[in-house]
């Protein structure tokens, strides 16, 4: 019997000891699919997370209190990614949350931050629909379809495009990009052709290049992340497709892409979100370097940087929203997102409003590059 | 018409990958009657294991493809020593759960010891693919075709034309029968669990090289080996083969005449179709009964 109130009366000291620890730190909810189609981008995202939370403690943290994320896999499944919300906000009781990755993951915890009225940093997805729908606890830091678009649209009278055909990974965010950069082209007078979409765990696209290989259209515009992407490549080059092929979506990690799809990468064109090759042509070089150099520090792997740089954008901007809040409650902190000036690794973090009047969601609104595999070497084209 | 040539190319390459993951799981699934939810995860497996083998320690391709087979087979051997000889005897529910189990042990290990970044492994085989008349293959695919056949070939022969086929069937038809013929029933399992999960380890180590190697990979792999199985028929080699053809025009043609959205349901469409008609699948011979 006092062998058991001893253990007892150390579990509620651990307790007691486990909620003064928890209570000297600010917690950030994290969402990110860690399994599933997904893991490899999820996961560069949390590591780039983490090294903003490090940095960010070692210089006292925020609001004297030390940085806490609390990191949960929504296993690349939309309903996981709500569930997850649920749980980081119910039970870890987070005042903001970093997430979803995907657009469909993102679109599915939106109900749930309505629900709670907590705030979450969307430090990736694409979909327009996610900051038009009329949900002001979303602030995005990552371009949407149609900025992605809209950045391209000078770039294409300088190339030679007459028709596209579309391959996108079948989401929201891959219909998305195909809408919207189909809606620019129109309006630059070039031609859409045909839309073909990739369920998101497909390995085999040859039946949709086949049918594309023998189109008219003399350019391919492929969403979709950079696993997916290797496989089309290197079965486009399979079927010996000669079309120019641009993607969209700023997960294709060309490094990887020249790495593992080999000589089916070259002459491939990428719209880019941020240039890690020439740290000092980025919008802000100190940093660029800074978070490059802990990324290599680390042992990671170079192609992730440009996935990475999005959880290090998006901790640091929750961080900067927290101090100006002046307190870690969900409210405070959705109201302070608006007032944000946060130097990013590609370009300032401030929100503009978007969506229906009197319940807009916030969207930042970055740099995009066009980047082109040459010879196995990313260069930036001179235009 | 060029495009048709391509399609019913493609429908060949992919057919072939189709039917050898469909032959392995229908002597587990259809000769066994074990719902082997580890079938992909033993795909997965054989992927990882040809990237080991020529990345890591840097041998020939050609090489790593039978010492992936032979890894397979013996960790088949494993889970059926394991998992499955406790509960035989047990319903088909509860060996169904372990088996849920052991894909869940097993796809989380091969993320925990690779990440989750996809692998890719170079073969011997030219980039440049190879280009009859209006249709294009890579060389890699042809060979990973050829592959296939033989295996498939070889199973059949094995299944059917030996004695280890004989008692195979023997005992998944009575198997106290079998018994009191002097077959090692036990032994039997083993081998069979083993030879189905090498040929699952065989067609990961064919295609991981053709597409890319990730923790994943195997959850497709394993949800077309079902689909085939039972448009095929169960426990039938013939009907599988010819059911991964069948599966691989579907979702060709599906996807190229129709909507590539659809691709993936295409299958399914001729699986419910075929359970409709004739539900013991395409190819099933009658069952003896008693």
């Amino acid at each position: 019997m006092s062998r058991f109130r001893l253990l007892a009366g150390a579990a509620a000291f651990a307790v007691l000891a486990g909620t003064a620890v928890a209570q000297e730190t600010i917690k950030i909810g994290v969402n990110e699919p860690l399994t599933g189609p997904f893991a490899a981008s999820g996961t560069y995202v949390v590591n780039g997370a983490r090294i903003a939370a490090d940095e960010i403690n070692a210089k006292g943290g925020v609001l004297g209190k030390k940085v806490e994320l609390v990191i949960e896999d929504n296993k690349s499944n939309p309903t996981e990614a709500a569930a997850v919300t649920e749980k980081l906000v119910t039970r870890d009781k987070v005042p903001v949350i970093m997430g979803a990755w995907g657009s469909s993951l993102t679109l599915a915890s939106m109900p749930k931050l309505m629900e709670y009225q907590v705030p979450m940093l969307v430090e990736t997805s694409s979909s327009g629909k996610i900051t038009t729908s009329g949900n002001p606890y979303i602030f995005r830091i990552s371009p949407p379809s149609s900025v992605e678009a809209a950045a391209f649209k000078p770039m294409v009278p300088k190339m030679t495009i007459k028709k596209v055909d579309f391959l996108v990974i079948n989401n929201d965010w891959g219909r998305g990009a195909a809408e919207d950069f189909g809606k620019m082209l129109k309006g630059e007078n070039i031609q859409v052709g045909l839309v073909e979409t990739m369920d998101q765990a497909a390995q085999d696209m040859s039946a949709q290049l086949a049918k594309i290989k023998a189109s008219d259209a003399d350019t391919l515009m492929v969403t979709t992340a950079v696993e997916q992407l290797t496989l089309v490549l290197k079965q486009a080059a399979a079927l010996g497709m000669k079309k120019q092929i641009i993607t969209t979506g700023g997960s294709q990690n060309p490094d990887q892409l020249i790495a593992q799809a080999g000589t089916a990468a070259n002459g491939t064109i990428h719209l880019a979100t941020f240039a890690p090759w020439q740290p000092d042509a980025t919008p802000n070089p100190q940093a660029a370097k800074y978070f490059i150099g802990e990324w290599k520090k680390r042992g990671f792997e170079f192609p992730g940087v440009t996935e990475s740089f999005r959880g290090y954008d998006g901790i640091r901007t929750i961080a900067a929203a927290i101090q100006k809040a002046g307190k870690a409650e969900p409210e405070a902190i959705r109201a302070a997102f608006w007032d944000v000036d946060v130097k990013g690794l590609n370009g300032d973090i401030k929100f503009q409003k978007q969506g229906p009047a009197g319940k807009e969601s916030g969207q930042s609104v970055p740099n995009v590059y066009l980047i082109k595999i040459d010879d196995g070497k990313v260069v930036v084209p001179t235009m | 018409m060029s495009e048709f040539l391509q399609h019913i190319a493609n429908t060949l390459i992919l057919g072939g990958t189709y039917a050898l993951l469909g032959i392995g799981l229908t002597l587990i699934f259809g000769i066994m009657k074990v719902v082997n939810f580890t079938h992909g995860e033993l795909y997965t497996f054989g992927a990882y294991f040809v990237f080991l083998v020529v990345s890591v320690l840097g041998l020939n391709f050609l090489l790593a493809i039978p010492v992936a087979i032979l890894a397979g087979l013996l960790l088949g051997g494993v889970i059926e020593l394991l998992l499955l000889r406790p509960m035989r005897g047990a319903d088909i529910d509860t060996t169904m759960l372990v088996m849920i189990g052991a894909m869940i042990v097993m796809q989380n290990s091969e993320q925990l010891v690779w990440g989750g970044v996809a692998k890719s492994v170079s073969t011997p085989f030219p980039e440049t693919p190879l280009v009859i008349g209006p249709v294009s293959v890579s060389y890699l695919r042809v060979f990973v075709l050829a592959m296939a056949l033989l295996l498939i070939a070889a199973t059949y022969i094995l299944i059917n034309r030996t004695k280890l086929g004989k008692a195979v069937r023997a005992t998944f038809q009575d198997r106290d029968t079998a018994s009191l013929m002097g077959v090692n029933v036990q032994a039997i399992y083993t081998a069979t669990f083993a030879i189905g999960s090498s040929l699952a380890a065989a067609a990961g180590a064919l295609l991981g090289p053709a597409y890319v190697i990730s923790p994943h990979m195997g959850d497709i792999a394993s949800l077309k080996a079902f689909a085939i199985v039972i448009l095929g028929g169960l426990g039938n080699i013939t009907g599988a083969t010819i059911g991964g053809f069948i599966l691989a025009l579907a979702e060709e043609l599906g996807a190229g005449y129709v909507s590539s959205g659809y691709r993936d349901a295409m299958g399914f469409l001729i699986i419910i179709a075929v359970l409709l008609i004739k539900p013991t699948g395409l190819f099933a011979r009658a069952e003896r009964i008693g």
